[in-house]
């Protein structure tokens, strides 16, 4: 996907897999370092979820939404605030300096 | 003018008189639905509908008639309350029951209501006509001493009660030399004993205002270095250009009279617990009435009056007007006055304490009963923090404490010992201008007002005379905490502290960065709420660019790429245009710009131009162009500095009195870099004409012809709120000092995303408050709140300057990390000759078009 030093350290990055848009977070601080999830925002229609913030809520690694605010679980990708609202999310490898995500 | 009286079978109600109280009974008319059951007619004697005259002397210090009105008419439009201004009533026919108007016209009513006020009492000295004499009660008056002060050096207040001190505040304003004459041994004989009022005088004096008492003016005639002689009793003369005579109201019973109603001896129209006077379809309200052979001259009984006989005439007789406590407390020339009951201590057997300290000029009596366990009355001149607790023991009849004298000695941390409010009877009255009591507020409050603003609105306590705010947020606070309800003040679940602690924690400290504050004083590892607000916080004491390392992950998406945001993940570029000044050629800039990216362009309220429909890549690329035309970061994207707006001022405006438009620009450039609690927008006018809408602005600033008067926490939008008038004509120099202060204690101490306009709702003590913390220096910060500014003012860098100049910051602008193309979902199409998003449903067609 790219090497590890384009992450950005507590905040998240596009990238593009298989024509779909991703959004790479690097969570230093959780065990799972990096993580995949969809870069389209199903509430505010819009590929953004890259460009929010990290939020730890009751020791949960969750984005918030740059739009609406709304909260996405990176392991799951639920919804906090909406519970029929789920987005995609792919298992990820940090190797040798370089990212990997599994292809679906 | 022709009063059509066909228009209705309802009976008809008619008010004469708009003043305060007659503005205050149609209000409690329509709250009731009276406009339901009557036709109702309001007749006002002055060209203006009813205004606030309790703040009347503020006409002189930039309040424009508007800003005191109590209606624009819109209430009694709304409600068919038909209105009438210049228009006086000059005859009752109670026989025929109908009114005569001055026009000649006649009017019947079932039901009349007497609000006529008072007039003011001028003594019948010889020469009390004379041209420029003036009395002090409506906004003409205002305008004829306004305009005779131009002329004059010297101005005379003939009376040193608490109207003619108002007076003699006003006239030093409009620049007089300034003497008050009372003709009682001391100044406001009323309501101060003779020390109070000694200690009182000697303030004022201070003050250079000339005080005599015990004078008595035998006549006035023409001067020889001035334009009158004051010839007084004791021989001695006095000359002066300009009288005033405020020696006491009188009711304004005329009508009443002429008319045959009862009378008092000593004027007045007699009324009873309803405000019906000897007439059972004619009642009378306020400063006309006479309660018990009482007239009372301030607003609150006006307004219980006001309450009691719309009551009565709704049916409902369990509202009756029982009298009114005539405690006070004001400031006059700048000194604190308050008087409590019994005052004068003549009470029978009562006992007193006095404490006075003449280094700091100030006097506090209390009157006890003669067990010492009720308080009787109270006098305090110099400082009246001690007042609400005095007069909460003297109104609820609470149990003295023992060492009762602690209530008006200094306490050794200096503050006054307070009363607690759990210590107050449901029944104890926290607002006396609207009467509401602690059980109305506890009400309030379990009916879900589970703020300050919110049990305002619902009560109107705190928004007549204001002087309760501070204890209605005690009892609200407290009411709060008796439900249950946690008031927790922490940010978020990761630091148990307010915003205001976190700031000081950050200063004191030297905290630089969120994971320090987080090991030394949080939990986990943050949100998206603590995140930006720390953020802010180190942006406002250290002033580090924003997108450095360490910085990057607080910043919110429109910090982080510094730029706005829109709805489909595209942002909107705003250079920063000081004061809305532009050369053509820059003009031009932003317009080649716009045409070469294809963005949408619209100028915004700010005065700056706005170009929409940018993506991440292209925003280095056009800030590179921007900036090389000599283009700033306007800083749209932050909680900070937006602009300030301004007219073009006396440089070119035939009506300007300063150089709005250079003081606008010096502002923007000062006060761009700073990072707030929340958005900041100014604005400058030229003259009191207002172009740049100043009094709507978190800061505004108005020339006048001595200089300039600055507002503060004025916002338009989504709540508006009128900016309160900070201070008035200060220097160039002053001014900036001043808002220095104010926005730095703003960013001290507010919370997170809270605009200034309800920092001052919340701020206990309120604008007095401010003003004592910025202007006297109270809390001694005020050193350390202008050295915060000259830093961040030091400090200040363009963040697109500095973002251009950073390889790794340029790499964050990627639409992607992996791939050179765009977001294939940001689709425009073209509206009125620009750009504009794709909705949803176009987006469909045009790629059902394609396939």
């Amino acid at each position: 996907m790219c090497e590890q030093q384009d992450l950005i350290e507590g905040a998240g990055i596009a990238a593009m897999l298989d024509g779909q848009q991703i959004a790479l977070f690097y969570v230093p601080e959780a065990e799972q370092k990096v993580f995949a999830i969809s870069n389209w925002d199903p509430i505010g229609k819009a590929n953004v979820l890259s460009r929010g913030l990290l939020a730890n809520l009751k020791e949960q690694w969750t984005v918030a939404s740059p739009l609406y605010k709304q909260h996405y679980e990176l392991q799951s990708g639920q919804c906090l605030e909406e519970e029929g609202v789920k987005i995609t999310t792919w298992p990820v490898k940090l190797e040798t300096g370089k990212v990997f995500v599994a292809c679906k | 003018m022709t009063i059509n009286t066909s228009t209705t079978d309802k009976p008809r109600l008619v008010v004469v008189g708009n003043g305060m109280v007659g503005h205050h009974f149609i209000e409690q008319l329509i709250e009731q639905g009276a406009q339901h059951q009557f036709s109702i007619d309001v007749f006002g004697e002055e060209p203006h509908l009813a205004y606030d005259r309790v703040h009347l002397s503020e006409y002189f210090t930039g309040k424009a008639a508007a800003d005191l009105a109590m209606t624009d008419g819109r209430l009694y439009d709304e409600h068919g309350v038909r209105y009438f201004t210049n228009s006086q009533v000059v005859g009752i026919d109670r026989a025929a029951k109908s009114l005569q108007l001055a026009s000649g016209d006649s009017l019947p009513y079932d039901l009349l209501v007497l609000a006529t006020g008072s007039y003011p009492f001028v003594p019948p000295m010889p020469g009390h006509d004379r041209d420029n004499t003036f009395v002090y009660r409506t906004l003409e008056d205002l305008d004829a001493i306004r305009d005779c002060a131009k002329q004059v050096t010297r101005g005379t207040v003939v009376g040193g009660g608490l109207l003619g001190l108002e007076a003699a505040n006003a006239l030093k304003n409009l620049g007089l030399e300034t003497s008050v004459i009372e003709f009682a041994p001391r100044l406001m004989p009323v309501q101060l004993d003779e020390t109070g009022g000694q200690v009182l005088k000697e303030m004022i004096e201070g003050l250079d205002v000339s005080v005599n008492t015990a004078t008595a003016t035998q006549e006035i005639i023409d001067g020889e270095q001035a334009f009158h002689r004051m010839n007084f009793a004791d021989g001695s003369h006095l000359e002066t250009d300009l009288i005033l005579f405020s020696a006491g109201i009188r009711p304004q019973d005329a009508l009443a009279r002429q008319s045959g109603l009862e009378i008092g001896e000593r004027g007045g129209i007699c009324v009873n617990n309803d405000c019906l006077t000897s007439d059972d379809s004619i009642y009378a309200i306020g400063e006309c009435a006479l309660w018990n052979g009482r007239i009372f001259g301030l607003v609150a009984p006006g307004y219980s009056m006001a309450k009691a006989a719309a009551a009565h005439i709704m049916g409902d007789v369990d509202k009756r007007f029982m009298g009114a406590d005539m405690s006070t407390k004001l400031k006059l020339l700048g000194c604190d006055v308050g008087s409590i009951g019994d005052a004068h201590a003549q009470t029978q057997g009562c006992k007193v304490f006095v404490y006075q300290d003449e280094l700091t000029q100030s006097y506090r009596k209390m009157v006890v009963s003669e067990d010492g366990k009720k308080l009787l009355g109270a006098v305090l001149v110099g400082d009246n923090s001690y007042y609400d607790t005095l007069l909460q023991y003297y109104l609820n009849a609470i149990d003295l404490p023992d060492n009762a004298q602690s209530l008006i000695l200094p306490s050794m941390d200096g503050a006054p010992a307070a009363l607690g409010v759990d210590a107050l009877p449901a029944t104890a009255s926290i607002c006396s201008c609207h009467n509401v009591s602690k059980q109305d507020i506890s009400d309030a409050v379990c009916a879900g007002a589970l703020s300050v603003g919110d049990v305002k609105g619902v009560t109107k306590a705190a928004t007549g005379c204001g002087g309760c705010a501070a204890l209605l947020k005690k009892v609200v606070d407290n009411e709060l905490l008796a439900l249950g309800v946690e008031v927790s003040t922490d940010i978020c679940e990761h630091f148990a502290y307010t915003r205001q602690d976190l700031y000081n924690l950050i200063k004191i400290e030297g905290i630089k960065t969120f994971a320090e504050l987080l090991q030394k004083h949080g939990k986990g590892h943050g949100c998206e709420i603590c995140k930006p607000a720390v953020g802010s916080i180190l942006a406002s004491v250290w002033n580090d660019y924003v997108l450095k390392k360490e910085h990057i992950g607080l910043q919110d998406t429109n910090d982080r790429f510094l730029a706005n945001m829109q709805k489909d993940g595209t942002y909107s570029i705003v250079p920063r245009i000081p004061g809305g000044e532009i050369t053509p050629d820059k003009l031009i800039v932003l317009g080649q710009v716009a045409k070469d990216y294809g963005l949408y362009t619209k100028i915004t309220g700010g005065q700056r131009i706005d170009l929409f429909g940018a993506t991440l890549p292209q925003l280095p690329e056009i800030w590179e162009k921007l900036v090389a035309a000599g283009f700033e970061t306007g800083q749209a994207y932050g909680k900070s500095l937006r602009t300030v707006k301004s007219c073009v001022g006396s440089t070119w405006c035939r009506y300007g009195v300063n150089d709005s438009m250079g003081m606008a620009i010096h502002l923007e450039n000062r006060y761009k870099g700073l990072r707030s609690p929340h958005k900041i927008k100014f604005a400058v006018s030229g003259c009191t004409r207002e172009c740049a809408e100043a009094q709507s602005k978190d800061i505004g600033v108005i020339a006048t012809e001595g200089g300039w008067n600055l507002y503060v926490c004025g916002n338009g939008g989504m709540k508006p709120r009128h900016a309160d008038l900070f201070a008035t004509d200060l220097d160039d120099e002053t001014l900036v000092k001043y808002i220095d202060r104010v926005l730095m204690f703003y960013t001290k101490t507010a919370d997170r995303l809270q605009r200034t306009s309800v920092w001052m709702e919340g701020l206990e003590g309120g604008l007095d408050y401010l003003k004592e913390v910025v202007i006297e220096d109270k809390l001694g910060l005020c050193e350390e709140l202008e050295q915060s500014m000259q830093h961040v003012v030091d400090t200040f860098q363009c963040e697109w300057k500095t973002t251009l100049e950073d390889e790794q910051a340029l790499k964050n602008f990627r639409q992607f990390v992996n791939y050179e193309g765009g977001d294939a979902n940001v689709v425009f199409v073209e509206e009125r000759n620009q750009i504009r998003p794709a909705t949803e449903a176009e987006k469909q067609q045009l790629i059902a078009k394609a396939g």
